[in-house]
């Protein structure tokens, strides 16, 4: 019962029909409108998401049709002749990303135990802010740094480096271009280590106060306490750090587009220059040259999206398995 | 040496490698920084903030066609990307609970961790081939995928946050469950969000793959939003692979002013959210 | 029927927990009746029945008849809107809205709704103000933060604000205990006064301020209603074995 005498300028939202007096009807109400407007647009991600997928997999169907599995294994990446095969494009992120994480993981648990174990709480809280900042800067800023100042310096100073005292090694045969695989490794070490950090770290700080206690109350020193008690208890969560790491990289586009060399080969050397499945499609797709040469690199991001999807999600399975209960799985 | 001194020793060296991990960590940054600082400074006059590029062999030029074409989109992204992020927050919180809304956070998890170029193939799928043309529209409906599940998260964790007791206050009275949502819970929230809006857009500022088939990038201004767009990004990076000394500059430059404006949004994301939750 | 508030076999589920069973009886009009009984009893479930705020657990399901004035408050048609206007509710802990002004929360059951005509609120402001025992405390900081408030004033504050949108009914669930002894007998004396022009439903785990304020008294345990009755009756000379067991203590 709206009251009268009270006078406020508008009760916009009750709508009334007084039958007996006393029965109240609800109509079309402001509640059901907004219930069904927040559920379209919570449903539209879910959209976003299966559309996607269905995009890419009808883009693809042309090169799909025309080359099988033989496009996972095909060598020829020729627009001429519209031959397409993604082998050295596959092989090359495969490369570059793994090698990359080799370096970066034992970098980035360091790190993260660093400021986790060792470090008074404030001065490890800045360096987190300090690594959390190199997470922030933009891919193609890596990429301006990397093709302008690293790049040429490992053509100056590395690459001769490696190739006089290593050049015996298939993996360090000359010449240095400067861009190439290494420089894609150094760049994609760089990009990877604040994510592996910054997961470790919660990783870490998940490890029960007990578990340290137990072993320093054996007599461990510092380095076999994070041996003994800390590492094997996070074991699963640094792996998946790793993981989303080792997705991350293989998505990496603009940084590795800028220094990779750009040459579709199945480089041995990592002196050489090659090319990721990512940077194709950044440098190609705009002027592809015929409907085929669309369908492969929308067949390349297909493979690229099918991937990501896989290691990503076994990534947050390790993770939430470790932390869940005590952060929640919101860490990435 | 007695074993306790060799054990004390290896971890002493443990943690002078793990120190020295960090600061290995810790190089590349300040080298970025000091390169970024040094060799853009020089080239940040007036002109680059109000010309567009020269051609190639000229001196001189800016990147002002970069900066509006970014601000173009990056308003253009949100004005798709917060509302949907926000209501679809809302529904989770205020409406769902159960397996659907499980699904929709998965799905945005998942939305979130895909390769940005990828993101770029499909906008032009759906933007680029039926309107036949790159465009400023395909490039902030591309960035806006980007934003949504950013802002879904942060809205939905902030609105998470707000007491039960509160939206209870409303209803008992007599306050319909939408404006108790719009009025009570998204006020109380208002902050957190804010900051998550920030810093989503902090993000997609520096976003440059999405871009490369839908805005295009453009020597010139654009007139209308079906041509293609220049954006910071996208002139940094085709500065920065070209092989003219000045272009090289201006990317300097340009990435100086976009570092510089990207940490700025987040300075003030994080400020403007710690100092009101102090204040209340 | 005379009665106010009526309960027909009301049934409470939440999921497989019933947790209210078959509760019947009738709350008259400008009286106060006292919800009683120990932790987990349903007290607080069968005061959420009358306003509807179940409407807002998932899984909870109310079944049986509530009647206001003689009408089912959970008929199809019924707006649960509408209901919450006629039957107010005041919390436990105080919960004034953080971000308003004091004078903003009494008036907020119409701020909330849209615009309000300014001398109106003001008039509307002042007389709920009164009718509580706040007026004189605040009424030169009316701009102030609510949260600015003891705790025992924004009790009274969210009691003002309740009545301020002229309900029928107040519900009040377990009002004064996050208060301390003072604060409590204010609200105490509070109830006294309302009850002449409000019907009042008060959940409390004190069995001495149940007999203090309330005309009727109903027990509760373990979901069931075991007995309503005169307050004084069912202090002094209770009918059932179990009534009389909580009266005098032997259960928590």
């Amino acid at each position: 019962m709206i009251d009268d005498d009270v006078g406020v300028a508008e009760e916009p939202v009750l709508r009334e029909i007084e039958t007996t007096g006393w029965e109240i009807k609800k109509r079309l109400s402001g509640d059901n409108i907004f219930k069904w407007m927040t559920f379209l647009f919570a449903f539209s991600v879910l959209a976003i998401l299966l559309l996607m997928v269905v995009e890419m997999v009808e883009e693809s169907l042309l090169s799909m049709d025309k080359f099988g599995w033989g496009f996972i294994t095909g060598q020829d990446w020729d627009a001429v002749q519209e031959s397409f095969g993604a082998l050295p494009f596959i092989w090359g992120s495969v490369v570059t990303s793994i090698l990359a994480l080799l370096l970066a993981t034992p970098l980035s648990v360091g790190t993260a135990l660093f400021i986790t174990e060792i470090v008074p709480k404030k001065a490890g809280g800045v360096v987190a802010s300090l690594v959390e900042l190199l997470a922030a800067i933009p891919s193609v800023i890596y990429g301006l740094w990397g093709v302008l100042v690293m790049a040429p310096w490992v053509q100056r100073s590395v690459g001769p480096f490696l190739i006089d005292h290593l050049g015996f090694l298939p993996f360090f045969k000359g010449p240095a271009y400067g861009v190439g695989i290494l420089a894609a490794v150094f760049i994609l070490m760089i990009m990877v280590v604040p994510i592996i950090t910054s997961i470790t770290k919660e990783v870490i700080l998940a490890v029960p106060q007990s578990q340290r206690e137990a072993a320093i109350a054996l007599g461990a020193t510092r380095w076999e306490m994070l041996r003994i008690a800390v590492l094997p208890y996070g074991k699963s969560g640094i792996l998946g750090a790793v993981i989303l790491g080792l997705g991350r990289a293989i998505g990496e586009t603009m940084a590795v587009t800028m220094v990779i060399g750009n040459t579709p080969q199945i480089f041995t050397s990592l002196l050489a220059p090659g090319y990721t499945m990512p940077s194709v499609i950044a440098n190609e797709f705009a002027e592809a040259s015929s409907n085929l040469h669309s369908a492969a690199l929308m067949e390349i991001g297909l493979i690229l999206l099918v991937v990501t999807l896989i290691i990503n999600s076994l990534a947050r399975l390790l993770i939430w398995s470790v932390t869940r209960g005590e952060r929640g799985g919101n860490v990435i | 040496m007695t074993v306790l001194a060799w054990r004390k020793g290896k971890s002493a060296g443990m943690t002078l490698l793990m120190a020295l991990f960090t600061l290995a960590v810790l190089i590349p940054l300040v080298l970025i920084f000091i390169h970024i600082i040094k060799m853009g400074f020089s080239s940040i006059n007036l002109d680059f903030f109000l010309q567009i590029p020269k051609p190639t062999g000229e001196t001189g030029g800016g990147m002002a066609n970069g900066l509006a074409g970014s601000a173009i989109l990056i308003t253009l992204a949100s004005l798709l990307g917060i509302p949907v992020g926000i209501f679809g927050a809302i529904y989770l919180t205020e409406y769902g609970g159960g397996r659907f809304s499980d699904l929709i956070r998965f799905c945005a998890d998942v939305l979130s961790g895909i390769p940005s170029i990828i993101t770029g193939m499909v906008a032009y799928t759906l933007l680029v081939v039926p309107l036949k043309g790159f465009s400023a529209l395909a490039g902030a409906f591309a960035l806006s995928l980007i934003m949504i599940p950013i802002v879904l998260r942060t809205t939905e964790e902030q609105l998470k946050l707000v007491p039960g007791t509160l939206r209870e206050a409303s209803l008992a009275l007599g306050i319909p469950l939408w404006r108790t949502t719009l009025k009570v819970t998204l006020r109380s929230a208002l902050t957190g969000v804010i900051t998550g809006i920030l810093l989503s857009i902090a993000r997609v500022a520096g976003e440059t793959a999405p871009l490369l088939f839908t805005a295009l990038g453009n020597q010139f201004w654009s007139r209308k939003l079906t041509e293609p767009i220049a954006a910071m990004p996208l002139q940094i990076f085709s500065f920065a692979i070209s092989p003219y000394d000045d272009w090289h500059r201006l990317a300097w430059a340009g990435a100086l002013v976009l570092v510089t404006i990207m940490f700025g949004l987040s300075l003030a994301a994080r400020y403007f959210g710690r100092s009101r939750q102090s204040g209340n | 029927m005379n009665a106010k508030v009526q309960l027909e076999n009301l049934n409470v589920h939440f999921g497989k927990n019933h947790a209210v069973k078959n509760a019947t009886m009738d709350f008259s009009a400008n009286s106060v009746t006292a919800i009683i009984g120990p932790s987990g009893c349903g007290k607080s479930t069968v005061l959420r029945s009358l306003n509807r705020m179940h409407d807002l657990t998932p899984g909870s399901k109310v079944s049986g008849r509530v009647s206001l004035d003689g009408m089912d408050i959970y008929d199809r048609g019924i707006d649960p809107v509408a209901i919450r206007r006629r039957v107010g509710m005041v919390f436990q802990k105080p919960n004034p809205f953080p971000a308003m002004s004091i004078h903003d929360n009494v008036i907020a059951g119409y701020k909330l709704n849209g615009r309000v005509n300014r001398a109106e609120a003001d008039e509307i402001v002042e007389s709920s103000l009164k009718r509580v025992a706040l007026w004189d405390e605040v009424k030169d900081r009316l701009r102030a933060n609510a949260m600015e408030l003891s705790g025992g004033q924004q009790q009274r504050l969210c009691i003002a604000r309740t009545i301020a949108v002229k309900p029928e009914v107040i519900l009040m669930d377990e009002p004064a205990s996050a208060l301390d002894p003072l604060s409590t007998l204010k609200i105490e004396e509070l109830i006294e006064e309302l009850k002449e022009k409000y019907t009042i439903i008060i959940v409390t785990h004190n069995m001495q301020q149940a007999a203090r304020v309330s005309d009727i008294t109903a027990f509760f345990y373990l979901g069931e209603l075991i007995e309503s009755g005169e307050t004084k009756k069912i202090f002094t000379n209770p009918e059932k074995r179990q009534t009389e067991d909580y009266i005098t203590g032997r259960f928590g």
